[in-house]
């Protein structure tokens, strides 16, 4: 088939360039552990971090299927049936992903906590914990499933409704059809999304540690604060760097050899929506629920937290505002970049299945799996040591956050190209136009809604990291982040609400229209 | 086929556009702001602090105003900022470090990166309270004490000592922060004091108690206040800060244990980088850390112990300076550091 046929060269060399800036930190890391191999292996190698280890992937696990699941239902109510005000759904059922895990983490310790402001209202003795593995898998869920549903929409949004008909027509029932003829479409978004969220987990330190889960980003944090001699932090990120390795094989098992593009002729037809009928009510409870716990309570415990700290005088809007722009700048700049960098990525690895393809695409992913320090230190390493003039500028912090979020795009972007038919391209291709000429005229726009989704997912998270910030910011360059973490860390919880709110609602724009028109690709 | 409309084709353009104008607007950035390593470009010293600017702002200010210099910081992390000046090396922008934890500068000063103090800087503060190599200087001092509720504690009910928290009557009502540096500073001020057997048994029998884990000693101190524990091992300024905010109301107390290291002065501490180019005005902003008002503000706001010689201690410590034992130069060791975290690992605690 001509899918497979070899890429051209100046896609290959792009996706090359891309592969060989997401494996600096892993290079980074590789270079720190050959330096000390017996102490990194000595390190790497013991009970301690394969127990540490199982019982990361376990919550990843854990909080995966829980995200799929709640994931699911909530797309398909919102695009495929009747379900009364299901654009505002879409809408409100995506903003939980604007809570950064931290701040997500705190305001669920302070309103489910013990003697937090539920067991106030309660008047209750004591609340089952939040602590340890129950609370950090609720919080990570609750604010890692629109990863899922993200793309989960698009996709079902795309789908051609005629198979269902056809299906229908053979007289199989509405949930047989889902199982044989729906779900099998979605198994590629679902294992992209689905990968995100376990790479999220595997990578994340602001929850874990707040909701004292022994997870292996607090072991790499105690490695490397304690002993400063980085080779045990290094050999224990490396550890991370073969576990995403294996959970990209997992997820690319799970995506390929599907046919999901449309076969037939014509323009895609929308899909009739099913009717709900009395079953609207427990759907409109299930997607209040989610967006209730999910989202109105992390925010109506900082509205009350922001409301006392400008009644005490110690916050600014215009300081808050300006910390806002430069968050803006560093978050678009890493959409941009990075967008362009994934679609050269997932454009090789959906068009032109190769070994080449395939090792650049999982290179991609090296930086995602680890946590922000490491991928910034790898960063100063090597720009104090190759290219000193870009060390301290906004473009190695751009550079950095790019690296780090870089897979975010390529799920979605090589979901969308997944279902645009290759004939399409062949067709325009033997119009006469040029292999590059298609990409651009063709193949890019048609995955546009990918794109715009991937690009959005990264300036989300750009916005919300907070050590890469912290560290590749040039001097004096302060973000929403990095205040939130200033105010934070000495406790000034009222003072880090404002920043936490407007990061919330410039983060809510994105999410509007990526709910809104990133998906609605024809 | 049909030509597509022309807004889809322009999407790929419009990103490269925003992303070469990203690039390039840092470009400028870097040129007017003058943060570039090597050659400044603005008149005055780059300093990286693991404390957060309300902790050291005034004293900045202080010095930027007298000097008439520019301070440029970077906030972050000690640890972080450590690690990240063992990755710069020679290449750092940083003149002077401000660590928050003693093993951090420590570390540095390892790794060759500090330059030697003049003797006139070391001697505003005792001998105890610096590098016994010159190479850094104390500037505030954070006791560890115990931190309790005083409406579920009585001040009479509290052991002499942390080692009674390992009393069944303490069982789940005590919170610490086994992660945290300060507690880890802690426990290698109680091994250099007890030797490694006494303290793994502490250990241990802490664990044994279902002491609590926190992340941190404002969670800790957060935690006291809410009730969901009666006590902790914590740093006596975040119960002092947290009164001088909410007023003498607030419910939690500070106890500084008589016995068994019940407290300790941990330093918070500036060295000046090797690498630096003006090592001149760092010197000078670290003297200045260390005259009257400088240490007066840190007392004053931050409620720390000031450690400059002839330093008054703001009127709330009630504790004299002078008899909390601290943690002494040869204790900031790596190796040590590290003893300390496979002790508290294999004990369960970590």
């Amino acid at each position: 088939m001509t899918a497979t046929r070899a890429a051209p060269a100046w896609l290959s060399a792009a996706g090359l360039l891309v592969a060989a800036a997401a494996v600096l930190p892993a290079a980074y890391l590789f270079v720190v552990v050959v330096g000390d191999l017996g102490d990194a292996l000595s390190v790497a190698l013991t009970s301690r971090t394969a127990a540490i280890l199982a019982r990361t992937l376990g919550l990843a696990a854990a909080v995966t299927a829980t995200a799929v699941a709640i994931a699911l239902p909530i797309g398909w109510l919102t695009v495929r049936t009747d379900l009364p005000g299901r654009r505002v759904w879409a809408v409100l059922c995506t903003l939980p992903l604007v809570i950064p895990s931290y701040v997500g983490a705190y305001l669920f310790i302070a309103a489910l906590g013990p003697n937090g402001m539920l067991q106030d209202a309660l008047g209750v003795e004591r609340l089952p914990s939040i602590y340890g593995f129950g609370g950090t898998w609720l919080v990570l869920s609750l604010f890692t499933y629109p990863l899922v549903l993200l793309p989960l929409r698009g996709a079902l949004r795309r789908i051609d409704p005629q198979l269902e008909d056809a299906a229908r027509a053979m007289g199989r029932g509405p949930l047989e059809v889902f199982r044989t003829v729906v779900m099998p479409q979605l198994w590629p978004v679902l294992a992209a999304g689905g990968l995100l969220v376990a790479l999220y987990v595997v990578s994340d330190f602001g929850a874990v540690s707040l909701l004292r889960f022994d997870s292996f980003t607090r072991e790499i944090y105690v490695a490397y604060k304690s002993s400063f001699d980085r080779t045990a932090a290094a050999s224990l990120g490396a550890v991370l760097v073969i576990v995403m390795f294996g959970l990209l094989l997992l997820s690319s098992r799970l995506r390929s050899a599907k046919v999901v593009h449309r076969l037939g002729p014509g323009t895609l037809r929308p899909a009739r929506p099913y009717r709900l009928g009395r079953w609207r009510w427990p759907a409109l409870a299930f997607c209040a629920l989610v967006v209730a716990v999910a989202f109105v309570l992390p925010v109506a415990v900082l509205l009350y937290w922001a409301s006392e700290g400008i009644s005490a005088g110690s916050t600014s809007f215009s300081r808050a505002a300006a910390l806002g722009g430069n968050s803006f700048l560093v978050s678009a700049g890493a959409a941009a970049v990075g967008a362009l960098a994934a679609l050269a990525v997932a454009a090789l690895a959906v068009r032109h299945p190769n070994r080449l393809s395939g090792a650049v695409e999982r290179a991609s992913h090296a930086g995602y799996a680890l946590p922000g320090i490491l991928v910034a230190l790898a960063l100063v390493f090597f720009a104090t040591r190759l290219v000193p003039p870009l060390y301290q500028t906004t473009a190695l912090l751009v550079l950095g956050l790019t690296i780090h979020y870089l897979p975010l795009a390529i799920g979605p972007i090589a979901a969308s190209l997944l279902q645009v038919s290759p004939r399409v391209e062949e067709a325009a291709r033997g119009l006469g136009r040029s292999r590059a000429d298609v990409f651009r005229t063709v193949t890019a726009p048609l995955a546009r809604g990918g794109v715009l989704a991937g690009a959005a997912l990264i300036f989300l998270h750009a916005m919300k990291e907070l050590p890469a910030t912290l560290i590749l910011a040039p001097l004096g360059f302060e973000t929403l982040a990095t205040d939130i973490w200033t105010q934070t860390s000495f406790g000034f919880y009222e003072a880090s609400a404002l920043p936490a709110l407007l990061l919330l609602a410039v983060a809510a724009v994105p999410v509007y229209l990526l709910s809104e028109r990133g998906a609605a690709v024809p | 086929m049909k030509e597509l409309p022309r807004p889809r084709r322009r999407l790929p353009a419009a990103a490269a556009l925003l992303a070469v104008l990203a690039l390039a607007g840092c470009g400028f950035d870097t040129e007017s702001s003058g943060g570039g390593p090597g050659e400044p470009e603005t008149e005055g010293i780059t300093l990286y602090s693991g404390r957060i600017p309300a902790a050291i702002g005034g004293a900045v200010d202080r010095y930027e105003a007298e000097a008439d210099r520019d301070v440029q910081v970077r906030y972050a992390d000690t640890a972080d900022l450590a690690a990240t000046l063992v990755e710069e090396g020679d290449a750092s922008p940083a003149d002077v470090f401000f660590a928050q934890e003693p093993g951090a500068i420590g570390a540095v000063a390892d790794q060759g990166l500090l330059a030697p103090l003049p003797a006139e800087v070391l001697r505003l503060v005792p001998a105890r309270y610096r590098d016994p190599e010159g190479r850094w200087v104390g500037v505030t001092g954070r006791a560890r004490v115990v931190a309790y509720n005083r409406e579920a504690v009585e001040r009479s009910e509290l052991p002499p000592s942390p080692f009674g928290f390992t009393a069944p009557a303490w069982k789940g009502r005590v919170g610490w922060a086994p992660a945290s540096d300060s507690m880890q500073e802690y426990v290698t001020a109680l091994r250099a004091r007890y030797g490694d057997e006494r303290t793994r048994e502490w250990l241990e029998a802490m664990v044994a108690n279902d002491a609590v884990d926190y992340p941190d000693n404002v969670a800790i101190r957060d935690a006291i206040a809410a009730g969901e524990i009666d006590a902790g091992l914590i740093n006596h300024y975040y119960v002092a800060q947290a009164i001088a905010a909410e007023g003498e109301d607030y419910p939690v107390g500070v106890y500084f244990p008589r016995r068994g290291l019940g407290s300790l002065m941990l330093l918070t501490s500036v060295g000046v980088l090797e690498s630096s180019d003006r090592k001149e005005e760092a010197i000078d902003f670290v003297r200045s850390l260390l005259e009257k008002p400088s240490q007066e503000f840190f007392t004053t706001s931050s409620k720390e112990y000031p450690l400059a010689r002839g330093a008054e201690p703001d009127p709330s410590l009630s504790v004299p300076l002078a008899t909390i034992p601290n943690v002494s130069g040869d204790l900031v060791e790596i190796e040590q550091l590290q003893a300390t975290i496979e002790l508290m690992q294999e004990a369960g605690a970590l």
